[in-house]
């Protein structure tokens, strides 16, 4: 009895895994700009990986106790994705990627940089050019 | 049981690794092809585990664990290149 209800958890942690990491996928595939595209991998994909690797951990514990060694993946995983989807974040803007209109938000880093006035305009105040 | 739920996350985790090579292949900026790069080796972790799973051996936890360090600080200094044009100023 107790067998089944474990090997039912390691199931459904596996098809659980499977499926999240397969939707984070493709919303990289099929969203449309790089704005959208970056809540696929950095939120879903994460999760997917950590309950596959929640599910190996409960397979190799039930012979010889338990074995944190994986839990250390899935810790690394956490902590490390969204510091990595930051970093990912960053470059884009300084790339001036551009947002597809129903992306929502207007960062400062993508607005163009005019000039503040032209040639034909006086400059105002007493400035010593001319 | 697990034979069935192995099978199919091995699909799953595959169709997913086939659809970032897509992505990275087809990506029209920089920073799309570093996310699908980074995407691949999380996918490649689980796919990992779930050898071991199959081969009923605990010891490819190790690889895993150095892909998954290595994918981390190659996406950064990838990263960090992209900002700065320089990795370590």
């Amino acid at each position: 009895m107790l067998d089944t209800i474990i090997e039912g958890a390691i199931a459904f942690m596996l098809i659980a895994g499977g499926a999240f990491a397969f939707i984070g996928s493709l919303g990289l595939t099929h969203l449309k700009d790089f704005y959208m595209r970056l809540h696929g991998p950095s939120k879903t994909t994460t999760l997917g990986v950590g309950c596959t690797l929640i599910g190996s951990l409960i397979y190799f514990s039930r012979e010889d106790g338990p074995i944190i060694q994986e839990l250390l993946i899935t810790i690394f995983a956490f902590i490390t994705a969204p510091v990595s989807a930051h970093m990912l974040a960053k470059s884009a803007l300084h790339h001036k990627l551009k947002p597809d209109p129903r992306t929502r938000g207007n960062p400062v880093e993508l607005e163009s940089e005019k000039p503040k006035h032209t040639v034909e305009e006086a400059p105002q105040g007493d400035s010593p050019l001319p | 049981m697990i034979d069935t739920a192995l099978w199919i996350a091995l699909a799953l985790f595959c169709a997913a690794i086939v659809l970032n090579f897509y992505r990275a292949l087809v990506g029209p900026s920089l920073p799309d092809r570093v996310l699908a790069v980074d995407t691949m080796y999380m996918n490649s972790i689980a796919l990992i585990v779930l050898f071991g799973i199959w081969v009923n051996n605990k010891d490819y936890f190790e690889a895993a664990l150095l892909i998954a360090m290595l994918g981390f600080v190659s996406t950064i200094a990838i990263c960090k290149y992209l900002l700065r044009g320089d990795i370590i100023e």
